[in-house]
């Protein structure tokens, strides 16, 4: 190895490799795809709770995701979550109706934005709301209403 | 000390005076003349430990004088700036007492080296110069060959090389007969006084082989405690009627120069007991 | 007491010398890396020397690391019947934490201590001193391709160590533990972010290996050129290498992922 062609090669291929593999980690490991495909247009939603909604969210319409939560803030004069969702920009005619809810993938897993076509003729644009939102379901909520209802809702029929 | 004939100052390649030089709390040296004249073969001698390859480092500019000037052909070493002390290395040649070659790089690799580094000659030329210098030290043969494969002598034959191959003006040689055999030592010798003569080089010999230096030298300087104690040509030294030169020269065990390491008596030491 | 604080503060002080005289040494290499431009056969070299001879260790520890990264996490996930998020554990793990440190402790090992034994011997047989003399000036014509060698192949290194790693356990998650493959890679894509978590990690190895490479030529450099010295410089290498990097990904990860 003492040719210093043969070094030179190795270093080559040493340094392609390791160019590769970061390349590879890029484009397989990590989402810079979803990145790219950013260029869409932007909906707002508004959320009396978004529970455990997280930024880069999948956004999905009949299961299948169609966009990423872009932004989440809290909207100081109507004091509910202000959601923004990018929908990448292939899907430009979904109905201006389309109703848009935070649901849990399985029991434990993570948090995403599903939407819900609606009937109208026109298409959601740039800067659009969704109309009917739908809040993060809070297991405390639901186990708390259900003892209510267990115990107060029993004895009132 | 012998008295040195007048120095012509035009003709002085190295001038050291007055060196004052410390480490670790010792003055190593403590007010130092030393002058090399163009052309001459200087031996530096003295015993163990007083310096000799120090002596080396402060021409070389590696290490700086606490007191006192050291030029080299006219500059003043202890004050040059980085560059500047730079371009004076390459008027020089060191030969080390270990050869310091490359020991990942052949010997023709070795003897390339500077010229690769300073130089933009082309390969063809740089061949001819790395063969003319190894047969100038009698190892054009062994060009191949690492380092670890030759013999001490023919590696500081090999570093000889490398030290002329930039043609310098002046060549610093570090204890060069230091453990070698008496045909190597031979060999070593004589080159040392051919190049010199041959190249038209000033030559410093540090040694404490006595006879080797003195038989190639044409003046000595000899160095004790911090000081030149004696100098002049061999003949004046082998004549000076000094206890301590005629012990150095003569390589008696005790005189001047103790046999013992300064220590308290021995009777003492041995009632002392253990340190706690 | 008072020999006591004497040691302390003598040994705070020499420490306290060595950090600066490795500082400005680092400066003066630095300096020093324009020769390279000139030359980049010096920076292959070693880049061939520090990288490529360190690559073996490196690719089979990071398969097995992912092997066993893959065991363990499902071990654990399967008992929240979250097994299909193996693949983003994984990932995760390898491309913050793993990744950078474990290729810099090998790093260390492997490389950075052969590199401050052949600096270190070089200085003890005078080749350093004799460069000098030539006036080739031995901090830009052996320290800085070699500290710019590890700069370069640090990250290199971690990113071939975690793609093996992920690898690693996406084979022993589909043929030992019945993962579905496909939800191993599409649950990964969906959490592993390329700015915050690979970027990041790259960022990290880049400062291990300017710190691995600095600490190697340094302590190689600055020994007592004995072989006792060289022996105690190459041992330092790889403790204060590993030491530091820790320490150093502690403060990283607080930054970069709070």
């Amino acid at each position: 190895m003492n040719n210093p062609r043969s070094i030179e090669m190795a270093v080559g291929a040493f340094v392609a490799a390791g160019l590769a593999a970061l390349f590879v980690l890029a484009m397989q490991v990590s989402n810079i795809t979803a990145f790219q495909r950013t260029e869409g247009y932007t909906v707002v939603g508004y959320f009396q709770n978004v529970g455990g909604l997280r930024e880069r969210a999948p956004v999905r319409l009949s299961g299948v995701q169609i966009g990423r939560v872009s932004a989440i803030r809290l909207d100081q004069q109507r004091l509910e979550a202000r959601v923004e969702v990018t929908i990448d920009a292939a899907y430009d005619d979904l109905p201006s109706d389309t109703a848009a809810s935070i649901r849990t993938s399985g029991l434990l897993g993570e948090q995403y934005v599903s939407l819900e076509p609606g009937g109208m003729p026109d298409a959601l644009g740039q800067g659009d709301e969704f109309m009917l939102t739908q809040s993060a379901l809070v297991l405390e909520d639901i186990v708390g209403q259900f003892l209510y209802e267990q115990s107060g809702g029993g004895g009132s029929d | 000390m012998a008295d040195l004939s007048p120095i012509d100052s035009e003709d002085v390649v190295i001038d050291i005076r007055n060196l004052v030089f410390a480490r670790g709390g010792r003055r190593l040296f403590d007010g130092v003349d030393v002058s090399v004249r163009r052309g001459e073969v200087v031996a530096i001698m003295g015993p163990s430990g007083t310096g000799k390859t120090t002596l080396l480092r402060l021409i070389g500019g590696q290490l700086r004088a606490a007191g006192g000037q050291v030029d080299v052909a006219g500059e003043p070493v202890g004050s040059l700036s980085r560059r500047a002390l730079y371009r004076l290395r390459r008027r020089m040649g060191v030969l080390f007492q270990s050869g310091a070659l490359f020991t990942d790089l052949t010997c023709y690799e070795n003897v390339a080296f500077p010229l690769r580094e300073h130089t933009e000659l082309p390969e063809a030329i740089i061949r001819h110069v790395v063969l003319m210098k190894l047969e100038a030290v009698g190892l054009r043969g062994a060009r191949d060959l690492y380092p670890a494969e030759l013999s001490g002598g023919m590696a500081r034959r090999v570093s000889l090389a490398r030290a002329l191959a930039l043609d310098p003006e002046i060549i610093l040689y570090d204890e060069p007969f230091a453990g070698q055999d008496p045909i190597s030592m031979g060999a070593l010798m004589q080159l040392i006084r051919q190049l010199n003569d041959a190249l038209g080089l000033t030559s410093v010999v540090v040694s404490h082989d006595v006879d080797e230096a003195l038989s190639i030298a044409d003046r000595a300087y000899v160095i004790s405690g911090g000081r030149v104690i004696a100098a002049g040509t061999p003949a004046e030294l082998r004549a000076s009627d000094s206890d301590w030169v005629r012990q150095f020269l003569n390589a008696l065990p005790d005189g001047p120069v103790p046999f013992h390491y300064p220590a308290a008596a021995m009777a003492d030491d041995l009632r002392a007991g253990p340190k706690p | 007491m008072t020999a006591w604080l004497q040691t302390l503060g003598a040994s705070t002080l020499a420490s306290l010398a060595t950090l600066g005289r490795s500082v400005q040494f680092l400066v003066r290499v630095a300096g020093g890396l324009d020769e390279l431009a000139r030359r980049p056969s010096l920076l292959v070299q070693q880049m061939h020397a520090v990288g490529v001879l360190t690559l073996v260790i490196i690719m089979v520890s990071g398969v097995f690391v992912g092997m066993v990264l893959a065991l363990q996490g499902y071990y654990t996930l399967v008992d929240f019947g979250a097994e299909q998020s193996l693949g983003v554990l994984v990932a995760l793990s390898l491309t913050r934490e793993l990744g950078p440190v474990v290729t810099a402790l090998l790093f260390a090992g492997r490389a950075g201590s052969s590199l401050t034994a052949e600096i270190g011997l070089m200085k003890a047989t005078e080749q350093l001193a004799g460069m000098e003399m030539m006036a080739v000036d031995p901090e830009r014509r052996v320290i800085a391709p070699r500290l710019l060698a590890a700069l370069l192949s640090l990250p290199l290194l971690a990113a071939i160590f975690t793609l093996l790693g992920i690898l690693g356990a996406y084979l022993v998650g589909t043929a030992m533990l019945g993962i579905d493959g496909g939800s191993f890679w599409s649950q990964m894509q969906a959490q592993v972010s390329f700015a915050d978590d690979i970027l990041n990690g790259m960022i990290k190895s880049v400062l291990f290996g300017l710190v691995a490479g600095w600490i190697a030529v340094f302590n190689g450099y600055d020994c007592m050129p004995t072989s006792h010295g060289v022996s105690r410089a190459t041992t330092r290498t790889v403790v204060m290498t590993s030491l530091v990097v820790l320490g150093l990904d502690f403060v990283l990860t607080a930054l970069m992922f709070d």
